[in-house]
């Protein structure tokens, strides 16, 4: 159960090696957390990072998931709620693809958002049934402020985060009431893995800002986070501006 | 006009609306709200069959949702709200024992029995708790130092358990289940009913001597030195206050006024109860409200406002025991983020760990103005009774509060190391591994409900969270 300062004690990590999913994994079992699922393609990462997490006292278990295998995620998801209750679910995987040369190739681009999207939507939907089930829980959904409003250098990947973002708080909405608590977390550039060796965008923030700021959310029962938080300000300047004036920014 | 092709919304309603409601509840602390079927039975049998209906998630009885934490929630399960199990069966005048269903709210029995002469035995903070829940927590009151727990005074009481099966246990004839269920959190089963001894009074009134502590020391002096000579003792404490104003007090002591104390006015209705209080507070107050300036400033007019010494004061029963009965819905002054309350008892002799909690907490600035400091006699025999003899300190917390994990984690641990523990009634996040050193027939406990109810037919969040 999470207690009343939204510190839970078992936790489903969606992308088993995100980096802002292992900060936040590591966070958590410092906390309450005891049982952490790990959810992903088996890697050398993904082993390490259960290693890590059991070595900090957590009992790990690792369970081969892929994002854009979307009629899996049923099975493969229903076998982790089947062993107990899920207290907290981080869906943080996610691909950011290569814009560039994504626009010349279309389905490139449509696999951007087979992660990213219907992944998210497949995986939401079957975590969203089982913690309402359980009557409890907290769904954790990494957006981006790419999904605030497009931009020429990432608008693909943008796309897809727009698109999960509008996702998770209509599913926020329908879980009004049942005990079930979806929280949309938009960080701003993260670096990291994913970001490296590309320009930084103002605000840069890394993995582990990302993840005290979701544990900020949990014990305040947020239901957006921005990452860093003066990004709620900017952003709602941002998203006013002119077309035409937004275009000439160089973000 | 209507033709035989009328559209189908004119279609008979359904019968009867559904008996039982999905709703998200939380204690009274507003945090960590869970999902639950609620239902509401009127009679034992409606209650039995709820249990019988009950999935695998399991069942919990749930009262007026005066715990603070997950007490009475049960996530994805059952939630019977017993408020309307509320008969009262009978009032034995003579020998002041009433009899009545567990639904019954205390505020309902000053009601009736004050007029004739009866109080209850224990009344804490508020008379918004039923009798069921009172004996689910064990709940104290300003006379634990004299009366013990609130089970203490209950000579009987019925309890459906896992089977099925209604059975009216005494402490004298079933000491195990009685015990068990004293202060069992509502899951050894559901309290139907209850035979409880009251207390005689002559008058409705509390005569109260006041008195403001300095400090820390002052207070724990004075409490040490006259609380025998009080049935009722509590006193307010201002965490804020720091140097050599820490611990700052305000002691109020009395016991009920006898006749001879009364003025010819008061004298025309010795026994009346009256309450008076403000409209509730309102939804969608925002949270923040509550900082250590706004908190301090108050504290400082409420330390300020009691006399420095003032004796035989009457009071009216609100007013003494029940203060924020008078300000409906209090708890939404903390706005939506909530809050929770910490409370816990230290041994006599401890008094240095007390002192280092005080200061933990007035250092860190909690904006707690609802905090009180009282000294508990002797434990009570129940399994999981929360008192013991020592200190025990409550404090209203907001839940948001940056740090607050690390905080609470940190004062568990001198909690534990002096050997004391944390009230379940009001907690809703300690480390579960802290709960079996603090209380020590906590595997009686656990042995007992794997033995009377195998299925975990009762459960609640508190328990799947403490692993109770």
């Amino acid at each position: 159960m999470k207690n009343a300062l939204g510190q839970p004690q078992s936790l489903l990590l969606l992308g088993g090696s995100s980096e802002i999913g292992l900060a936040t994994a590591r966070r958590l079992v410092q906390g309450r957390t005891r049982r952490v699922h790990l959810a992903g393609r088996p890697s050398p990462a993904l082993t390490a990072a259960a290693a890590e997490l059991t070595a900090m006292g957590a009992e790990v278990s690792v369970h081969d998931f892929d994002a854009a295998a979307l009629d899996t995620h049923e099975t493969v998801l229903g076998k982790v709620f089947a062993e107990g209750d899920i207290d907290a679910v981080l869906l943080a995987f996610g691909v950011l693809g290569d814009q560039l040369k994504d626009e010349q190739d279309p389905m490139a681009a449509a696999a951007v958002g087979q992660v990213n999207y219907l992944g998210a939507v497949t995986s939401a939907l079957v975590s969203a049934q089982a913690l309402r089930r359980q009557g409890h829980g907290s769904l954790i959904v990494l957006s981006s402020v790419a999904g605030e409003r497009a931009r020429r250098a990432n608008f693909i990947y943008g796309s897809t985060k727009a698109g999960l973002d509008a996702f998770a708080q209509g599913l926020g909405d329908s879980l009004q009431g049942t005990g079930v608590h979806v929280m949309v977390v938009r960080p701003g550039f993260v670096r990291g893995r994913m970001t490296e060796g590309r320009p930084e965008a103002p605000m840069a923030t890394t993995p582990e800002a990302v993840a005290e700021a979701i544990l900020v959310g949990l014990q305040r029962g947020s239901e957006t986070v921005w990452a860093p938080g003066a990004l709620r300000v900017v952003m709602s300047g941002v998203r006013h501006l002119p077309r035409p004036v937004y275009r000439r920014l160089a973000v | 006009m209507q033709g035989p092709d009328a559209p189908p919304s004119d279609a008979p309603l359904p019968a009867a609306p559904p008996s039982e409601v999905l709703v998200a509840l939380s204690g009274w602390g507003r945090t960590a709200p869970t999902g639950a079927r609620v239902t509401s039975p009127a009679t034992t049998e409606a209650v039995v069959a709820a249990l019988r209906a009950a999935g695998e998630r399991g069942v919990v009885a749930r009262g007026l949702g005066r715990s603070y934490g997950d007490a009475a929630q049960n996530a994805g399960g059952s939630v019977l709200d017993m408020t309307a199990l509320s008969a009262i069966r009978s009032i034995d005048a003579r020998r002041g024992i009433v009899d009545c269903e567990s639904g019954v709210s205390l505020d309902r029995l000053m009601r009736l029995l004050l007029p004739l002469g009866w109080f209850v035995p224990v009344t804490p903070g508020t008379r918004q708790v039923t009798v069921g829940g009172a004996i689910g927590a064990d709940v104290h009151g300003k006379n634990h130092h004299v009366s013990g727990g609130f089970s203490r005074h209950v000579r009987s009481l019925e309890l459906l358990t896992a089977d099925g099966r209604v059975r009216t246990l005494t402490p004298a004839d079933d000491p195990e289940l009685f015990w068990a269920t004293a202060g069992g959190m509502g899951l050894t089963g559901v309290v139907l009913s209850a035979q409880i001894q009251l207390l005689a009074v002559q008058t409705s009134l509390i005569s109260v001597d006041t008195e403001r502590a300095v400090d820390l020391d002052d207070l724990m002096a004075r409490l040490d030195a006259t609380d025998h000579r009080y049935r009722y003792s509590v006193a307010w404490i201002d965490l804020l206050a720091r140097g050599a104003s820490l611990g700052r007090a305000v002691l109020t002591r009395g016991d009920h006024a006898p006749l001879d104390q009364l003025g010819p006015r008061q004298l025309r209705s010795p026994l009346g109860f009256r309450t008076a209080g403000l409209p509730a507070v309102p939804r969608g107050i925002p949270g923040g409200l509550l900082s250590a300036a706004t908190v301090g400033a108050f504290n400082e007019f409420w330390y300020r406002r009691a006399p420095r010494e003032r004796r035989g004061q009457l009071q009216s029963i609100p007013t003494f025991f029940h203060p924020l009965d008078g300000l409906p819905e209090w708890n939404r002054i903390y706005g939506p983020g909530g809050f929770l309350q910490y409370q816990f008892v230290v041994p006599y002799g401890e008094e240095a760990a007390l002192r280092r909690i005080v200061e933990t907490i007035a250092r860190h600035r909690c904006p707690a103005f609802l905090a009180v400091l009282k000294r508990f006699g002797e434990g009570d025999p129940g399994w999981l009774s929360f008192p013991s003899p020592g200190w025990t300190l409550a404090l209203d917390i907001p839940a948001g509060l940056p740090g607050l994990g690390r905080l609470l984690d940190g004062l568990d641990q001198e909690v534990l190391a002096a050997g004391g523990r944390v009230y379940l009634a009001k907690d809703s996040r300690l480390r579960p591994d802290a709960l079996a050193p603090m209380y020590p027939r906590l595997d009686d406990f656990r042995a007992l409900r794997a033995r009377i109810d195998p299925g975990n037919r009762f459960t609640s969040d508190l328990a799947r969270r403490l692993s109770l």
